[in-house]
């Protein structure tokens, strides 16, 4: 078995995840990785014996990042082909899929190569799974963000350097019209929803947006990210950019606080990273239960500011 | 400008899912229906250039009979038209799905300028369709999009990335999924409801492929088997919310 790992550059974690996933399933594990690494002979700590680096696309170009891919499929012929579940991971693989007219499975947590290679994969976003037969050849798949943790190989950091093998692929002028032409920096503001290690969150159960006065004070007292559902995106209390779920931000603070929130399971895929959670919720029935580990039964416009306050008060303030 | 966006129907599940006996589909007795919130953003992106450009806007789903309602909603919002590729309800994978949809492109009698598809679909995931399409009719495809702005003839398309947002600029036709945020989708109003009862809807049957990604069984992840420990009711809760928060280092 002969896996070749397509490397994301903007996501060492992942990738990271993806070059272990892949070691589970080959003797022989080669990386592909198309612009300019750092240390790319480094990737020897997690197995890879032969680093291929794709020159001459340094600005991110999905179909001719995919036709590097191609090139490196009929020279190296590996079993299956393995990418990180990353947005350019999973477009770069289905690029490759388009290209050579196979399959592909995206987002898996366990592939069986053999006679039928079986694979389980992700779907709505981590609240269901599948089981699959993937009938292609090579196997293309992507992996699911933290089915499995990141491992280096026993020895590690003495594990013996790639190889790198460099080349130029040979790519046609229609692969290069969808590239990146410009990088605009975001304006920082305020902690960011995805890395914060404390969220709080308003749903339905606000009621308006200025109910949301609430929620931010006590988001504020505890240095958190606020966020909310998407009955409260599409009411328009709240921008997009704040909604957490399937289609919003995935989070994984140490505490996520879900006020008014019923816990529908497209909310709860964007916090299944979440370690703890606390729900504020004056239905005891509500979904979002059945997912916290603590719960303060009542209006959260009555629990909230008596959050706050009490805050306040243990801190002397 | 001729505008398509593909949209597919999904059950809105609630707090919990459950399975058919045969543990392929979700079971739907008590369920709604309802389409990704990225392919929501698709058609009100459609029905906003086709407002501001003039043009036709074309709604498309590969879908079981009942879709037609997924397909009346989009035209209750303002989409023009609507064509239904009709399947027994089975499962089509990806390929197949893709295939079905380049078949019907090329049977319309007018090219479209821009095909919208949502970033990936709401139940299977699978972050290709759209792709697949592109690749087979030769067309630029760009993924993921949260801005986007007709030139003339090009667009420009921006895509939220880690620390700012990316710009692309391709020429039309082109492929564009996109991704929720990219605006705020108008509510149907009672006249559109009217109104989309009697725009045209163009239905085939086309045949389904053996499937090369195979769903054999869906499984529930295993329960977070948490016991959730109630702090107390209302405002009287509070000094032991601070207690849970000082445990955390928080306060
Ligand atoms: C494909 C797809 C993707 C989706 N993606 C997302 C997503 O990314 N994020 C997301 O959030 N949703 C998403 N949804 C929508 C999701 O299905 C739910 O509709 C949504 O999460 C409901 O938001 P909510 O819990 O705020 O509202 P509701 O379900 O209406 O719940 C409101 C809750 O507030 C409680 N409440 C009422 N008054 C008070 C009060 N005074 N104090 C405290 N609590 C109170 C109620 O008891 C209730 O439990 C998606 C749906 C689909 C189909
Ligand atoms: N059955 C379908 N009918 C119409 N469009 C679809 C269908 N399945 C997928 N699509 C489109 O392709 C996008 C990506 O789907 P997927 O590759 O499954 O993630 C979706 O958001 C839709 O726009």
């Amino acid at each position: 078995m002969t896996a070749l790992v397509f490397v994301d550059g903007g996501d060492e974690e992942l990738s990271a995840q993806a070059l272990t996933f892949a070691r589970g399933l080959g003797e022989e594990l080669h990386a592909v990785v198309v612009g300019a690494p750092a240390a790319p002979e480094r990737l020897g700590e997690f197995g890879v014996s032969v680093v291929h680096l794709a020159s001459g696309l340094e600005s991110y170009a999905p179909a001719a990042w995919a036709q590097a891919v191609v090139e490196l499929i009929s020279r190296v012929v590996p079993d299956v082909v393995v990418g990180p579940g990353t947005e350019r991971g999973n477009e770069v693989l289905a690029h490759v899929a388009a290209k050579t007219d196979q399959p592909m499975a995206a987002n898996c947590v366990s592939v069986s190569p053999g006679g039928t290679a079986t694979v389980t994969r992700v779907r709505w976003g981590g609240s269901l799974l599948e089981e699959a037969r993937l009938h292609g050849s090579p196997l293309l798949v992507t992996v699911a963000p933290h089915a499995v943790a990141a491992e280096t190989i026993a020895g590690g950091a003495d594990s013996r350097p790639a190889a790198i093998a460099e080349f130029a692929p040979t790519v046609a002028e229609a692969d290069l019209v969808v590239r990146v032409s410009e990088r605009i920096g975001a304006a920082a503001s305020g902690v960011s929803l995805s890395d914060a290690d404390v969220v709080v969150s308003g749903g339905r159960g606000v009621g308006s947006a200025e109910g949301f006065a609430v929620i931010e004070e006590l988001a504020e007292l505890l240095s958190a990210a606020v966020g909310c559902s998407r009955a409260v995106t599409s009411a328009g209390w709240r921008p997009h950019t704040d909604q957490v779920g399937q289609t919003g931000t995935k989070i994984s603070p140490e505490i996520y606080i879900a006020c008014g929130i019923s816990g529908a399971t497209q909310h709860m895929a964007g916090c299944k990273g979440a370690k703890k959670l606390l729900a504020i919720n004056p239905d005891g029935e509500a979904s979002i239960y059945a997912h916290a580990d603590y719960a303060v039964i009542g209006d959260l416009h009555e629990v909230v500011p008596a959050i706050s306050a009490a805050i306040r008060k243990a801190r002397g303030a | 400008m001729n505008i398509l966006v593909c949209v597919k129907r999904v059950p809105l599940t609630g707090g919990k899912i459950v399975l058919t006996d045969d543990e392929r589909a979700i079971s739907t007795r008590h369920l709604g229906f309802t389409i990704s919130p990225h392919e929501e953003c698709g058609a009100e992106e459609a029905i906003r250039i086709i407002e501001a450009h003039g043009g036709t806007s074309t709604v498309l789903t590969l879908g079981p009979p009942e879709a037609e309602e997924q397909l009346r909603d989009m035209m209750a919002i303002g989409i023009d038209r609507a064509v239904h590729l009709v399947t027994d309800g089975g499962e089509w994978d990806p390929q197949a799905t893709a295939a079905a949809i380049v078949a019907a492109i090329r049977a319309e009698d007018e090219p479209y300028d821009l095909i919208l598809f949502g970033n990936e679909s709401a139940d299977a995931g699978n972050y290709q369709v759209a792709i697949r399409v592109a690749h087979a009719l030769g067309l630029p495809c760009v993924t993921g999009v949260k801005g986007l702005g007709v030139d003339g003839g090009s667009l420009r398309c921006e895509q939220e990335v880690a620390g700012g947002r990316d710009v692309f600029l391709v020429p039309m036709p082109a492929v564009v999924t996109v991704k929720e945020g990219l605006n705020l989708p108008r509510y149907p109003s009672v006249p559109g409801r009217l109104r989309a009862k009697r725009k045209p809807l163009a239905a085939s049957t086309p045949e389904r492929p053996d499937p090369q990604l195979e769903m054999m069984r869906l499984v529930l992840p295993p329960g977070s088997g948490k016991q959730v420990e109630v702090l107390g009711r209302g405002p009287e809760a509070a000094p032991a919310v601070v207690g849970v928060l000082q445990e955390l280092g928080l306060v």
